[in-house]
């Protein structure tokens, strides 16, 4: 308990310490928003009003308290360009791309865990070999090329798939949840194909080691020697793997969002860094932040549960 | 030195013509060659040789421990009417753990560091007597921490490896070794890894093991003094080969191979006489 609270202290200093980073290096290079939003031709005294209608009058760290305090209480300020609370801009935004990146993880466990095991299980067979060249094809594959590579195979050949026929979780949450299912394809499979490779080395690695033979001599079968002992050690490597797993798969959903047309967080990012609409642009990074150190917090916990030998003082 | 078990007691472990070779690395190598003897119920025999004769090997193969691929095997290794070295894998696993157990030269790594130490101890509860409910396993398992010498057993069920010094750590694979009583116990090298403190307690430990439940113990040591001590017979081995053998006092006083009186004249005399 002890140690969840002192990794989670960590956690939260560790947001602050990257909010404020970015904070800050978002005023730096912002310029003036003020001008950005009257344009060029504005006279001094409306850009002074507008000025401290946004709040810039103030000094840097007075503006990044209160940023942060609106922020924690889900307020993180009105778009430069859409005059609209960033909130309302990202509400409908938000759900679906944490969505696509959640399934996409999913996938990577179901396709990448099983595979390891067989592969190791079968560790230099035919089946095995296959597997390890294929698996070095798919590593090398980004998921941008995989997911047009997909489209075109299960959309244009086989009809399974109707690629930018997107549907709004709003209109049907089976159907929105089937159209991901080939974007969510593209982004889990280098991942998964990367985890399937840790898994079995971590495997094999474990399979030579002392407790393994002790296993054997207690009468135990390969199955019962993989799943009773086994796996688990294996497991540990991979955990850190699984918690960057993560923020690979929201950097591949923003990509995918593209290629798929999936209204996520990706095209108001792009159109915000284009547009120079920090306000926006600020509080998506600082949510992926924020999901990531949570799931580095959740893969700590588990190390925990699962290793004993850890956080021992 | 113990009294001898009776010599009419029929052997219950018969090794013939035992050869293992390697034949990974090109050029075949022998690690064991023409090794035949026997094993009697209730007997300690000791198994010396300098490293790499191959008393390891020997100890593998009968725990059915060896590597099937990797190897060539040849010769017989009978128990209760099967030949070990050349059964199917699931007869191997009906006698693993429960009639012919093993324990190993290095205590801190042959436990599964994630896994609770009475779960360990209970394993061969589990493949073999599925019967047997959690309480009566716990029971079973408790029972035979406390033979193994582990104090507070109920406690250092509920702990994990690391929490232990090698030396209680070796009780613990005693202790699931001998759970289900085997009629064969096979240590190698038990207390290398320990200091000459813990090394005594675990001999004594082996000796009342064999005493109390009749399990016959092969012990295999680069020690002769601890093998004196302890066994009924010795084999003297020597790459790959058994050089002599007999009743360990007759060796010890009396050894005919030259290897063997290298052997004895290399113990320190103190512990000769002792
Ligand atoms: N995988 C292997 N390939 C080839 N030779 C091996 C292999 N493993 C062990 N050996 C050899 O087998 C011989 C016997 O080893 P071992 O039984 O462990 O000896 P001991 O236990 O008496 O010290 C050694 O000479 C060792 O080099
Ligand atoms: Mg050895």
């Amino acid at each position: 308990m002890r140690y969840v609270l002192k990794k989670t202290a960590t956690m939260l200093a560790t947001l602050l310490v990257v909010s404020l980073l970015l904070f800050v290096a978002f005023q730096l290079i912002s310029g003036d928003p003020a001008t950005r939003i009257l344009g060029t031709g504005a006279t001094p005294e409306s850009l002074a009003v507008l000025r401290s209608e946004l709040g810039l009058d103030r000094p840097l760290v007075t503006r990044y308290l209160s940023w942060l305090l609106s922020f924690a209480q889900g307020d993180p300020g009105v778009s430069y360009v859409y005059n609209q609370p960033v909130a309302t801009l990202l509400a409908t935004k938000i759900p679906v791309t944490l969505v696509l990146a959640a399934l996409s993880f999913a996938f990577m466990c179901a396709m990448g865990i099983p595979t390891g095991i067989i592969c190791a299980k079968y560790a230099g067979s035919p089946v095995d070999r296959i597997v390890m060249v294929a698996n070095q094809v798919i590593m090398a594959t980004p998921p941008f090329f995989s997911g047009i590579l997909l489209s075109w195979v299960l959309g244009m050949g086989l009809h399974l798939f109707t690629p930018g026929g997107y549907v709004s979780y709003e209109t049907s949450v089976p159907r929105f949840l089937g159209y991901l299912v080939v974007p969510c394809l593209a982004i889990a499979l280098p991942r998964a194909a990367q985890l399937a490779k840790l898994l079995r080395g971590s495997i094999l690695e474990e399979a030579g080691k002392n407790y393994v033979r002790t296993a054997y001599s207690r009468g135990n079968n390969t199955s019962g020697v993989l799943f009773g002992h086994v796996l688990k050690n294996a497991f540990l490597p991979a955990l850190t793997f699984l918690g960057m797993s993560l923020g690979t798969m929201l950097a591949g959903s923003l990509v995918v969002e593209r290629v798929f047309g999936i209204p996520g967080v990706s095209s108001i990012l792009l159109a915000s860094i284009g547009n120079r609409d920090y306000p926006v642009i600020l509080a998506i990074v600082v949510l992926i932040a924020a999901v990531i150190v949570v799931v580095n917090l959740l893969v700590d916990i588990l190390y925990k549960v699962l290793d004993p030998r850890i956080g021992e003082e | 030195m113990q009294d001898a078990p009776l010599s009419q007691d029929k052997p219950i472990l018969a090794i013939r013509d035992l050869h293992l070779e390697f034949h990974d690395h090109g050029r075949p190598e022998v690690v064991v060659e023409d090794l035949s003897f026997e094993l009697r119920r209730a007997e300690i025999l000791g198994i010396v040789g300098e490293s790499g004769s191959g008393k390891s090997m020997t100890a593998l193969a009968i725990a059915g421990l060896l590597n099937r691929h990797a190897l060539d095997c040849s010769g017989t290794i009978l128990f209760d009417g099967v030949d070990l070295l050349h059964c199917g894998r699931a007869t191997l696993r009906r006698y693993q753990g429960d009639e012919i157990s093993m324990i190993f030269q290095e205590p801190m790594t042959s436990l599964d560091p994630l896994q609770r130490i009475g779960m360990q101890v209970e394993e061969a509860l589990r493949i073999h007597r599925a019967e047997l409910s959690a309480a009566e396993r716990r029971k079973m398992a408790i029972r035979a921490m406390a033979a193994a010498g582990l104090p507070d057993p109920e406690q250092v069920y509920g702990m994990y490896p690391h929490e232990l010094s090698g030396g209680m750590r070796q009780r613990v694979m005693i202790a699931a070794a001998t759970v289900l009583k085997p009629q064969i116990l096979i240590a190698d090298e038990p207390t290398t890894a320990l200091d000459v403190t813990t090394q005594a307690q675990i001999i004594a430990l082996l000796r009342t093991i064999n005493a109390e439940d009749q399990t016959a113990i092969v012990f295999i040591s680069h020690d002769l003094s601890l093998v004196r001590q302890l066994c009924h017979r010795v084999i003297v081995m020597r790459k790959g080969v058994a050089v002599e053998s007999g009743a360990s006092d007759e060796v010890f006083r009396n050894p005919r191979h030259p290897y063997t009186k290298a052997l004895v004249d290399a113990i320190p005399k103190v512990v000769l006489e002792r």
